[in-house]
């Protein structure tokens, strides 16, 4: 037998770290909170006419805010994939900097906006983060189809708007129904903005799950709507996964060639797209203008612990917190992902069966799709078991943004390496280059910028990270985005500047963030 | 010296490589001569160690299974280069001095030197991507004959590049395969490319080799009609021979075959429009680079023909044929 492809034990020892992480750290939480859900209370949850209510809303508005985020999307995914104007540089990073906004500064910059904020408040806002997500997948691929089809369906008497709907559409679909499937998920367990934004009247499963814990003390009502939740996400899933399925073989471009000057009805679209970046900054904006409002009081009362002791940490505390935990949480999460990709993709160029590969990969994905309080939530009934109760420990809050953040680092990193030729591997290893070798001087380098994307965006989030860390970050060792929460949920007008103060904060780290991953020319973040 | 022996390459339930032996002599050539999908790059990519076969492969008698691909000290050129993009064409060549543990000097000597065979003198500097393709296969070749490799394996390697392109190409690398005193073996599907390159030539069919020799009795001597067509054999005909004079309806021709029926496959330069015996009917006529290719009916069998450029029949026109033994194989 002559050596021939890699073994599949060394990448499945490899995919175990991984996976063994997100068994201790996701699965079983998620499984206790099943367990506990389906308990006696499960019956009065569900016949309670306030669950029902909770769960349509929760739709309701989830759906709302997908719609609005595909139809503001498409224009900027067309201004992006088609045209080769001078401005859409800047329009790519300000489109990704909503995205990496943590949930918090988006329901303040809202209500800075909207007042209470209400219904109306929260599917904008909802819609407002998730621009991106369809923006970017839906030009990722529209900028690499064969413009020559459209150009033959003109020439055979197709106005533009016949050829938008009966040629580029129907070839657009698989990334906007995978997109919408994505952004549906996200605005469903969106969750800082609808308790920013809710003001105690409107709940989704989500916050409600959030209130019943931390408020009402119900914990098995509250993992009965848990399991209401990742029911409905599960179901999402599978959809997004059968609509993608159906996606057809295309014929592909490189992009140069499929970019070009706008022309005639093109240029409104081209404004409409302008028109949705320009809505995009308007909360921004205001988020900026409301920290000023009073000078530099919100900027000064940083220093201190806010209107009459609010919080147990002073604003500066809890910046330097934020960024331990977003740190430990990055190299937490680069350490798992790196790995995860590494099995992924050597066992994919091995001849493990395909499904085995996808199977690993959709599990991998899991936390993307379960709601970070189920999480967080999870964690304080599971993870005192374990030894040296992890629960008091510093490093409890690191693991849980990894969680939430490691799926990410997947996404961006795998695609490049899957898109690395096997043959130049191979001809690294016909020159003399050990297997370890082949991937520190080929696929290393060939994915630094990735890599280096990945672990920005990783950090952004983590930073931003609020569901599970508001569940499990101890007052004394609150981050920037939990103290936003506190001090807006308490009286005091001190309060209200602090928190802007630091949402502006934490915006400007995001959108530093964006501004490197940008010069990166990384195109894999954010797509999905 | 490589020796294959009853090797075997399945995919689940296919046979891409069946039972096959081939020995590669110290310097020698050989070319993999087969038509596009016939297994000959998987058994390239067997003997490279980059797929799992059965049966054995050793080189000066040293079993090779076992010993993974960047042991086997054997040098890979594939078709599209497959250059690191993210290294310069120098960094490119001195990869596998690098892998091997080669101090500086003798790298950047070693680098020079091999620039300087490709005809690449002074690139060294360059970004592989602004390279053409052809300058790209010529950078490949030297990285995989930088750190003088026992064997080097060369897949299609210059069958991405445009025709006038290839044909240079393929004199240079003869040359330079002949100079270094190189052990090669060459798979391709282009005959010219075969017979250029190699001393030997073996045909490669479903997984098998169903022939090996030097180019000159391949050409002649295709062992079946398939193998005939594969080598351009358009008409196939039966013909009594005696005292070394085949008797064909196109006139006589001197072949060396024993006496009796002999099997002959004609290429379609072997019947020239012109004085001969057998006349026909002009069908189609298509203009080649240095040629035009007639289609001519006689009696019941359409045959290919060809003419000069400058005394081409028109369709439709009535004309004589005369059998030009040069396009002439036997066949079996």
């Amino acid at each position: 037998m002559a050596h021939g492809r890699p073994g599949l034990t060394g990448p499945l020892a490899a995919a175990a770290l991984p996976l063994g992480f997100l068994a201790v750290f996701f699965l079983w939480p998620v499984a206790a909170i099943v367990r506990l859900g389906l308990g006696p209370g499960l019956g009065a949850v569900l016949t309670a006419p306030r669950t029902w209510e909770v769960v349509g809303f929760t739709l309701g508005q989830a759906a709302a805010a997908t719609a609005v985020a595909v139809v503001t999307g498409l224009p900027v995914a067309f201004l992006l994939a088609r045209t080769s104007l001078r401005g859409n540089g800047f329009v790519r990073a300000a489109v990704m900097v909503p995205f990496v906004l943590p949930t918090v500064v988006v329901g303040l910059a809202f209500r800075s906006l909207f007042g209470e904020g209400g219904p109306l408040a929260i599917v904008l806002a909802n819609a407002f983060f998730n621009v991106a997500v369809v923006a970017r997948t839906v030009a990722a691929l529209w900028s690499h189809v064969d413009r020559r089809a459209e150009d033959a369906a003109r020439s055979l008497g197709a106005s533009r708007l016949r050829t938008f709907t009966s040629v580029t559409l129907p070839v657009l679909r698989p990334a906007i129904s995978s997109a919408a499937a994505v952004v549906f998920l996200f605005c469903a367990t969106s969750f800082g903005v609808v308790l920013l934004l809710g003001g105690g009247e409107y709940a989704t499963l989500e916050t409600e799950i959030y209130l019943r814990t931390v408020q009402l003390f119900d914990l098995t009502g509250a993992a009965a709507l848990s399991l209401l939740q990742i029911a409905s996400v599960v179901a999402v899933l599978v959809l997004g996964a059968f609509l993608r399925r159906r996606s057809t073989a295309l014929r592909l471009r490189g992009r140069a060639d499929t970019t070009r000057r706008p022309a005639g009805g093109e240029w409104a679209v081209v404004a409409a797209a302008y028109l949705v970046v320009l809505a995009l900054l308007v909360p921004i904006a205001s988020l900026v203008a409301k920290s000023f409002e009073s000078g530099l009081d919100g900027y000064r009362a940083l220093g201190g612990t806010g209107f009459r002791g609010s919080l147990q940490v002073t604003g500066w505390d809890a910046v330097l917190n934020s960024l331990r935990a977003a740190t430990d949480a990055t190299v937490l999460a680069l350490v798992l992902g790196g790995i995860s990709c590494i099995a992924l993709v050597t066992l994919g160029r091995s001849r493990a069966r395909p499904s085995l590969v996808e199977g690993i990969d959709t599990a991998l994905m899991l936390p993307l799709g379960v709601s970070a309080v189920t999480v967080g939530f999870g964690y304080l009934i599971t993870l005192h078991l374990l030894p040296g109760d992890l629960r008091t420990s510093p490093l409890l809050v690191p693991l849980a943004q990894a969680l939430v953040v490691t799926p990410l680092v997947i996404r961006t990193l795998l695609p490049v390496l899957r898109s690395i030729d096997t043959r130049l591997r191979q001809a690294a290893a016909t020159l003399g280059a050990t297997p370890l070798r082949v991937w520190r001087e080929v696929d290393l380098p060939l994915a630094a910028r990735s890599l280096v994307a990945a672990t920005a965006f990783a950090y952004a989030v983590a930073l931003g990270e609020f569901g599970a860390t508001s569940f499990l970050a101890r007052p004394e060792s609150a981050t920037l985005p939990v103290v936003i929460g506190r001090l807006v949920a308490r009286p005091g007008e001190l309060n209200n500047q602090m928190a802007y103060a630091c949402c502006t904060l934490l915006m400007l780290v995001t959108v530093a963030i964006v501004i490197v991953v940008d010069r990166l020319r990384v195109g894999t973040v954010g797509e999905f | 010296m490589l020796q294959i022996t009853d090797l075997t390459v399945r995919y689940g339930r296919q046979t891409a490589v069946d039972a096959v032996d081939l020995r590669i002599a110290d310097g020698e050539v050989l070319a993999l001569l087969g038509p596009s999908g016939c297994g000959k790059s998987t058994l390239l990519r067997a003997v490279a160690g980059l797929e799992p076969a059965d049966g054995a492969i050793s080189w000066d008698g040293a079993d090779l299974s076992g010993v993974p691909v960047h042991r086997r000290g054997f040098g890979l050129v594939f078709q599209d280069g497959q250059l690191f993009p993210h290294r310069n064409v120098a960094d490119n060549v001195a990869f596998g001095l690098r892998m091997a543990g080669a101090a500086r000097p003798e790298r950047d000597r070693r680098v020079d030197e091999l620039l300087d065979l490709v005809g690449l003198s002074g690139f060294g500097a360059r970004r592989v991507t602004e390279l053409s393709g052809g300058e790209q296969q010529r950078v490949a070749l030297a990285r995989a004959l930088a750190p003088r490799p026992r064997l080097l394996l060369l897949d299609e390697p210059l069958s991405a590049l445009d025709r006038s392109l290839r044909e240079h190409l393929a004199i240079d690398l003869s040359r330079l395969l002949r100079d270094s005193k190189t052990t090669a073996l060459v798979v391709t599907h282009d005959h010219d490319e075969a017979f250029t390159l190699a001393d030997r030539v073996a045909v490669m069919r479903s997984g098998r080799i169903v022939q090996t020799g030097n180019p000159d009795q391949v050409w002649r001597h295709p062992t079946d009609e398939d193998t005939a067509r594969f080598l351009g054999c358009s008409t196939f005909i039966d013909a009594p021979a005696k005292d070394g004079v085949v008797q064909t309806d196109f006139g006589p021709i001197a072949l060396n075959v024993p006496d009796g029926t002999t099997h002959l496959g004609l290429r379609p330069s072997a019947l020239r429009v012109g004085p001969g015996p057998i006349s026909g009917l002009a069908q189609a006529v298509v203009h080649r680079r240095d040629h035009v290719r007639v289609t001519v009916k006689t009696g019941d069998q359409e045959v290919d023909a060809v003419a000069g450029v400058t005394t081409a029949p028109s369709p439709g026109e009535q004309i004589h044929l005369e059998l030009d033994p040069d396009g002439v194989a036997v066949v079996g």
